[in-house]
């Protein structure tokens, strides 16, 4: 089989670590540095995609199926994350006639 | 090719469409990128040998929760002119704050100590959907039907948050 011998030709499960950091960390540089409540909903689902790579790769390491079925899971809560969010998001639009999360602080008060 | 070319090109192309998501001006722009990464992280998955995830991710992710994101750019009719503005003192703290999680966040990682893997000699099978159905309906069968009620109480959600409210009689 091709595939089962990835952690035997030079990929480490280090590399895959650091990726799924990097992809986190973009994930959260995203959410401090975009203003557009869309974006950052984005932003969230790349970071829960982060997640899901470092999940598949342990699950493939250790030759277990658990990993993979977290991932599912996972899929499962972001996609109902997704849909109340922009459901929310809509709602907010009709307020406020914008996207932008600065003028979203009205609880604040 | 080796597969260790391959997952140093899918890896570079991951974080450069990721880092595309982030810094692309436009709001379109930014979900076909992500579109993008979601299909390169799929691949990843196909060389890790786990089919399965790597199709539900492009049917649930790429095809599903992106197509909804869109529906919603469009409905609100974001283009690039009303993008919100941010400062550059923002943009320096942020990219000080993610370089600095980066580095502990690896720091950290360097010293952990992995147990050594358990290949046995059904492991390739892992991410093929009988042996995972075969957890899931045993193992985690509780998560499951509680995942149903979630997506129950989501769809509810949802649609009492878009409907159209009443005008109130006062």
């Amino acid at each position: 089989m091709l595939l089962a011998t990835l952690f035997e030709s030079g990929v480490k499960i280090e590399h895959y670590m650091v990726l799924a950091t990097a992809l986190f960390v973009i994930g959260v540089f995203g959410v401090l540095y975009r203003k557009n409540a869309i974006i950052l909903l984005m932003c969230i689902e790349l970071m829960l995609n982060a997640v899901n790579l470092l999940l598949v790769a342990f699950s493939t390491y250790f030759g277990q199926a658990d990993g993979q079925l977290f991932v599912f899971f996972i899929m499962v809560v972001a996609a109902a994350e997704a849909t109340v969010g922009l459901s929310i998001l809509v709602l907010l639009y009709r307020n406020t006639r914008s996207t932008d999360i600065r003028l979203f602080n009205k609880l604040k008060n | 090719m080796s597969l260790d070319l391959i997952f140093y090109i899918l890896g570079g192309l991951t974080i450069g469409t990721a880092l595309m998501v982030v810094l692309s001006k436009h709001p379109v722009r930014s979900v076909l990128y992500l579109v993008l990464t979601f299909f390169l992280i799929s691949a990843n998955y196909v060389l890790m040998n786990a089919q399965f995830i790597a199709i539900v991710n492009i049917i649930v992710y790429a095809g599903a929760i992106m197509v909804l994101f869109l529906f919603v750019l469009m409905l609100l009719n974001l283009n690039k002119e009303n993008e919100p503005k941010h400062s550059p003192l923002m943009t320096i703290g942020a990219a000080i704050a993610g370089g600095a999680l980066f580095l502990v966040v690896v720091a950290a990682m360097r010293d952990a100590i992995l147990a050594t893997p358990m290949i046995d000699a059904n492991s390739p099978k892992v991410g093929l959907v009988e042996n995972l159905g075969q957890v899931l309906f045993t193992k985690y069968v509780l998560p499951f039907e509680v995942s149903s009620i979630l997506f129950l109480a989501a769809m509810v959600g949802a649609v009492l948050l878009a409907k159209k409210e009443k005008q109130t009689i006062d």
